[in-house]
């Protein structure tokens, strides 16, 4: 595939997750098989109107799913879209988790926000292969209860053997079971997991990555084994266009998800 | 006679510096025409030397000197009968390489869907006359952005590939010149098929490579006389004088230190964030895609401008902007052509041309600015 053209995708099914958020299933007009890691994305465009990233949820049979929140003219569009629509898609881009480092490793996953798609596709890979990892921790944070995606997969998740699930709600007043009012970072005094052989994947604003480093540090969590999922203005995919710039990165090309260390004398820094 | 027309050869390749008179430039541009290339040389337009397809030697800038200074460019006319007694207009390769406008594809409404169409690179043998050592620096940055990535660009790699380059040395510099202290000039040293030396009566001429020899096979050079070699000598030790002064790669990357910086806030206090210092920058290679549509022929289009970290909307990201202060993006620009630069492309992304200083409209030094804020160290 030529990255720098999209080829066409079929919009055969769309699934509304919430008000202003779907899920777009797209059929690809392609020989090959398309293959990906989770955590990297797709550049997906309307004719006429734009093209914007995505990160890639995961398959579904042969379809390729997208999880799109409604922010900016192309993104609204696409929510607006009729089945049969077509999109063009590039991709896929950039690095994802390195999930198969992880084996044998306890996994925590700390997300915050509405439609954390990529970590969401990384802890549905480890349940999937849920012999190939350890204990599976997953801590997430939004703002009111209602604002939690696929709830009945976090029940799911909960029932699962050796897996925790914490939910934080930072601005309710209310509380509910399984449920704690606060920040996700909060959630970390309750996680049990081994802090010698885990993995961390952190995806959500830079702040609350920021503030979660002191509860790692804490529980003695070596910066190596936390990886961060990060956002910039991504318009080539392919560290050219040069918007996505964080420090010496590309964070396009290569991120966005990178190990933290890599990341660390630039996180938080205003302007970077 | 036979000894006039003698040139010193090892195999079939030239070593030396050879002799050119002046009259017979046009047969060098002749020669290229031979070899197949469309010539690209510098010309007076609109008050100011632009590289441009040339018809004719005439065209060059015979006489033409440039006043440059921060915030200032004017050409002046003299009697010299030289053509390159100036240094750097605004461009050189970026805008044939790297072009300000770029289709990268098109897309077209049919009854079963959407087709799209890759866009062919237009790339035409081209030979660049009268580029400079700082240029011939800047266009490898850019061959290591655009050709030696994990992605290659189509459309810069083709023509890339089917440049010949006819390099000459500066002969004097510009006040805004700073190449001696980032190594890039004023002799170039590699990347070139041809490099010339313009002196009195004509022009030294030294080939590399299979390509310049070709070229200049075609060409009744005589041996350079001791006079014209010393002229070209005495000429780039002229041009090696210059006030300005770079840091070394070394010490640029102590600005990190100074994220902080007050002086951040005062360059923003006169900066305009227009962008000209980026469009003129030869190493400058950010990028926006925008999509638009033919009406006429319902065809749809994705098109590559050059874009400007000193624009507000370059760091914007759904909800926020991440650089919307003016102190935020001068900073992000210095940092990453002085600093990060050098992670991403092993050497800093700044060649000396000076470009960025005359063509800013507020006389914005950046070579100045970086000697006030590692100054400030000493201070602190």
């Amino acid at each position: 595939m030529n990255s720098f053209v999209p080829i066409s995708a079929q919009l055969v099914d769309k699934k509304i997750e919430s008000p202003g958020l779907a899920t777009l299933h797209l059929k690809l007009d392609a020989d090959q098989p398309f293959s990906f890691d989770f955590g990297q994305f797709n550049m997906l465009s309307l004719l006429g109107i734009g093209e914007i990233p995505i990160s890639i949820m995961g398959w579904d049979d042969d379809k390729l799913m997208h999880t799109i929140r409604g922010v900016g003219r192309v993104s609204n569009a696409m929510l607006e879209l009729p089945l049969n629509s077509t999109l063009g898609l590039r991709g896929p881009f950039g690095n994802g988790w390195p999930l198969e480092r992880f084996e044998g490793r306890d996994l925590v996953f700390i997300t915050a926000g509405l439609g954390c798609a990529p970590v969401v596709a990384a802890i549905n890979y480890a349940v999937k292969h849920r012999n190939r990892y350890r204990r599976i921790v997953i801590l997430q944070g939004v703002k009111h209860h209602n604002d939690l995606l696929w709830q009945p997969k976090y029940d799911a998740w909960r029932d699962l053997g050796d897996c925790q699930v914490l939910l934080a709600a930072s601005e309710e007043s209310k509380r509910k079971f399984h449920w704690r009012l606060g920040m996700v970072t909060e959630l970390l005094e309750f996680a049990e997991f081994d802090p010698q052989h885990c993995a961390v994947l952190i995806c959500g604003p830079e702040v609350m990555m920021l503030s979660a480093m002191p509860h790692l540090k804490k529980r003695r969590v070596q910066d190596r084994d936390i990886y961060l999922s990060m956002e910039r203005n991504f318009q080539c995919g392919q560290g050219s266009c040069g918007h996505c710039q964080l420090g010496p990165h590309f964070v396009c090309k290569d991120g966005p998800v990178f190990p933290y260390p890599d990341v660390k004398p630039w996180l938080g820094l205003k302007g970077f | 006679m036979i000894e006039a027309w003698h040139v010193r050869v090892i195999g079939q390749y030239i070593m030396d510096k050879v002799f050119l008179p002046r009259a017979d430039l046009g047969l060098l541009y002749q020669a290229l025409i031979d070899e197949g290339y469309q010539v690209v040389g510098p010309q007076q337009q609109d008050g100011a030397i632009i590289f441009d397809y040339l018809d004719d030697v005439r065209d060059l800038p015979w006489g033409a000197q440039e006043k440059v200074a921060p915030g200032s460019y004017q050409l002046v006319q003299s009697d010299e009968q030289r053509c390159f007694s100036w240094n750097t207009g605004p461009q050189a390769f970026k805008p044939f390489l790297f072009k300000p406008t770029q289709l990268l594809w098109t897309g077209q409404e049919t009854s079963t869907g959407v087709t799209f169409k890759p866009v062919e690179p237009n790339a035409k043998p081209l030979a660049f006359l009268g580029v400079r050592s700082c240029d011939i620096s800047a266009l490898y940055l850019q061959d290591k952005h655009f050709m030696h990535g994990v992605y290659a660009d189509t459309w810069y790699t083709e023509q890339r590939n089917q440049l010949c380059i006819i390099a000459v040395n500066c002969s004097q510099s510009a006040q805004t010149c700073f190449c001696v202290s980032t190594g890039d000039g004023p002799e170039a040293s590699f990347g070139f098929d041809l490099l010339l030396d313009e002196v009195d009566d004509g022009y030294l001429i030294l080939p590399k490579g299979e390509k310049g020899n070709r070229v200049l096979a075609r060409l009744a050079v005589q041996d350079a006389t001791t006079i014209q070699l010393d002229q070209a000598k005495e000429q780039l030790q002229t041009a090696s004088i210059q006030s300005r002064k770079m840091p070394e790669a070394e010490t640029l990357k102590r600005l990190i230190r100074h994220l902080n910086d007050k002086q951040w806030l005062q360059i923003a206090e006169r900066c305009l964030a227009c962008g000209n210092c980026t469009s003129v920058c030869p190493t400058c290679f950010c990028s926006k895609q925008e999509s638009s549509q033919e009406l006429s022929t319902n065809e749809y289009q994705q098109v590559r401008y050059w874009d400007s970290c000193f624009s507000e909307q370059h760091s914007h990201i759904a909800g926020k902007t991440i650089r919307g202060k003016i102190s935020q993006r001068y900073r992000q620009w210095m940092l990453h052509k002085l600093v990060t630069w050098q992670d991403q492309y092993q050497r800093s992304g700044c060649v000396g041309c000076g470009r960025c200083i005359s063509w800013c409209p507020v006389a914005i030094d950046l070579v100045e600015e970086v000697n006030v804020i590692l100054e400030g160290e000493v201070h602190e």
